[in-house]
C-alpha cells in the first residue's frame, strides 16, 4: 500500500502536509487499518501549542487506543470537528476527509527532519 | 510455532488478519470488527472456535469426578443437556469457566484455549490423588469447532444438519451422522444471539465449512465469517464473562454474578471459601457501566466515587449496537447499585459513568 508521496511522516504513522506556513496532520491508511474500526479521536483545542515529537491527542478503536504525535511545533489553528461524530471517517478517508488538525508552524524546516514517503514505508514494513 | 486450526486456509482465503491468541494463529478480523458485529446481530456469522479446549470423560467414576471439580451438580444433569459451570481452586478462585454436556456414555467439556494445559494437569492430579476410575481424552486437535450465531442461522442450517435443530432447546445438544461423519450440534453460543456450536472431526472441517455457510463472499450472504474481535464486542454487549478479564484465579464466581452456576449444597473443590463469601456477601460485585463520552474504559481503568477509587474495569468497548462506550467493572458492593453515578480515570482524563443493568444487549425473543 502506498502513501501520498509529497507528505512527510512520523514512524508513529502521522502524515504532515505543509502548505505555506501551515501543516495539516492526520494518520496513514496503514495505521487506520491496523487499529481497525475507529470509535474516538481526541484532539487539542484551537489555540493550543503543540511540540515536535510530543503527543497531541489520542485515537481509539474497538481494539486498541493509541497516542497521536506531532512532527512539528506551533499553534493549532483548526481541528476537524467532523471526527467527533464520525470517527469512522479515519478508516474511510484518512488523507482528505479525516485530517485531524492544522498547525501554524514556528519553523517550517522541522519538516525536513521527518520521514519521506519512501522512508516511512521502508521503516514500517509496508 | 503457533498452532493452526483446520480452518487456517479458509481464514487466509477470506482475507483475515491473523493474530496469536493463546498460542493459536486465529482470525481477529476479516472485513471490519463493527461490520462483523452488525452482521451477527442482523443475520448471521460463523466463528472458528477450534482453539477452545475439548475433553471427553468416560468410565465408572466420571460423574463423581466432574462433581468434584465443577461448581454445579452434574449428577442431576440430563442426557442431551449442556451446562455452564466453573472450575474453582481450593480458595474458591476461578480456574476456568466451561460448558459441560452429558451424552449417553460420556461427558464432553469445552474450556478456554488459554486454560487447556492448566486443566489437563489439574484434572490429571485430581484423578491420581482421588483414585477415581475414569478416562480423559483431549480431543482439541482431533476435532474442529465452529459457532454459527445470529437471528437467521437456525433457518439457514436446519435443512443441512443431520439433527433437528429447531427442536433443540437452548443448552441442549444432539449428535447426528452425515456422510459417515459425526456432527455434534449444541444450541448455545457466546454472542447474545440464537445459534449453534458444532463439533466435527478435524479432517472434514473444510468440507463442513462450505456446506454450513455456503457462498460467504456474496455481499448479501446470510452467514459470513467473523473474527475474535467481533466475538469480544458481542459477548461484552451480552454481559458475558471472559476468562482473564471478569474471571481469574483471584476472583470468586459469586462476586462475578455467577451464583446461579454454583451449587453450595454439594461438596466440590473450593466450596468452603465460597460458602463463606455467600454468608458474608461479596465485597465487590461485577456490574455494567456506561460512560458519558465516546472514550473506552479498558481493562484496569480505575473507577472513582467522590474522588476515591472504588473499583476497576475488567472489559470495555464501544458498543456498536448502543453506539456508546460500555464496560464491565468490579465495584465495592456499597457503590454497585444500578444508577450509581461514578467516574473513570482514563489515564488522567476523568469521564462520567453510571452503573447499569447487565446485559447491555438482549435479543428480541
Amino acid at each position: 500500500m502506498s502513501v501520498p508521496s509529497n507528505y512527510r511522516y512520523l514512524e508513529t504513522h502521522e502524515w504532515h502536509d505543509l502548505q505555506g506556513d501551515t501543516v495539516t496532520i492526520g494518520i496513514t491508511q496503514q495505521a487506520a487499518d491496523e487499529l481497525t474500526d475507529i470509535t474516538f479521536v481526541g484532539l487539542p483545542k484551537v489555540g493550543a501549542k503543540v511540540e515536535a515529537g510530543q503527543r497531541f491527542g489520542e485515537i481509539e478503536s474497538v481494539k486498541a487506543s493509541s497516542d497521536l504525535y506531532s512532527g512539528v511545533s506551533g499553534s493549532v489553528v483548526a481541528v476537524n470537528a467532523d471526527l467527533a461524530n464520525n470517527p469512522g471517517l479515519v478508516n474511510k478517508d484518512p488523507y482528505k476527509g479525516a485530517w485531524m488538525m492544522k498547525v501554524k508552524v514556528t519553523n517550517p524546516a522541522e519538516l525536513n527532519k521527518l520521514l519521506t514517503a519512501e522512508q516511512y514505508l521502508k521503516k514500517t514494513g509496508h | 510455532m503457533l498452532k493452526r486450526t483446520p480452518f487456517y486456509d479458509f481464514h487466509v482465503a477470506m482475507g483475515a488478519k491473523l493474530v496469536d491468541f493463546a498460542g493459536w494463529e486465529m482470525p481477529i478480523v476479516y472485513r471490519g470488527i463493527i461490520e462483523e458485529h452488525e452482521q451477527t446481530r442482523r443475520s448471521g456469522s460463523i466463528f472458528d472456535v477450534s482453539h477452545m479446549g475439548r475433553f471427553q470423560f468416560s468410565g465408572k467414576d466420571a460423574t463423581a469426578f466432574l462433581n468434584h471439580v465443577l461448581t454445579r451438580n452434574v449428577a442431576e444433569q440430563k442426557i442431551g443437556q449442556s451446562r455452564y459451570s466453573l472450575v474453582c481452586n481450593a480458595s474458591g478462585g476461578v480456574m476456568d469457566d466451561v460448558i459441560v454436556s452429558r451424552d449417553v456414555k460420556h461427558w464432553f467439556m469445552v474450556c478456554n484455549a488459554g486454560n487447556r494445559d492448566k486443566l489437563v494437569k489439574y484434572f490429571g492430579d485430581v484423578r491420581r490423588q482421588s483414585g477415581l476410575d475414569l478416562d480423559m481424552a483431549d480431543q482439541t486437535e482431533s476435532t474442529a469447532m465452529v459457532a454459527i450465531q445470529g437471528p437467521k442461522v437456525i433457518d439457514r442450517v436446519a435443512n443441512i444438519l443431520p439433527v433437528d435443530v429447531r427442536a433443540l432447546k437452548r443448552y441442549q445438544f444432539e449428535a447426528g451422522s452425515l456422510m459417515l461423519t459425526k456432527f455434534s450440534v449444541f444450541r448455545s453460543g457466546y454472542t447474545g444471539e440464537d445459534g449453534v456450536e458444532i463439533v466435527i472431526p478435524a479432517k472434514v472441517a473444510g468440507m463442513a465449512m462450505k456446506m454450513l455457510a455456503g457462498q460467504m463472499e456474496k455481499p448479501d450472504a446470510t452467514i459470513k465469517p467473523a473474527g475474535l474481535g467481533a466475538r469480544d464486542t458481542l459477548r461484552l454487549e451480552a454481559g458475558m464473562a471472559l476468562y482473564g478479564h471478569e474471571l481469574t484465579e483471584q476472583i470468586d464466581p459469586l462476586s462475578a454474578g455467577l451464583a446461579w452456576a454454583v451449587d453450595l449444597n454439594k461438596e466440590f473443590a473450593g466450596v468452603g471459601p465460597l460458602r463463606k463469601v455467600a454468608q458474608e456477601g461479596p465485597r465487590r460485585k461485577l456490574v455494567g457501566v456506561e460512560l458519558e463520552g465516546r472514550r473506552i474504559a479498558r481493562q484496569g481503568t480505575p473507577v472513582i466515587k467522590d474522588g476515591r477509587p472504588v473499583g476497576e474495569v475488567t472489559s470495555g468497548t464501544f458498543s456498536p449496537t448502543a453506539q456508546r462506550s460500555i464496560a464491565m467493572a468490579f465495584i465495592d458492593a456499597e457503590h454497585a447499585a444500578e444508577g450509581t453515578e461514578l467516574s473513570v480515570d482514563l489515564k488522567g482524563t476523568i469521564d462520567a459513568a453510571r452503573v447499569v443493568k447487565l446485559p447491555f444487549y438482549k435479543r428480541a425473543s
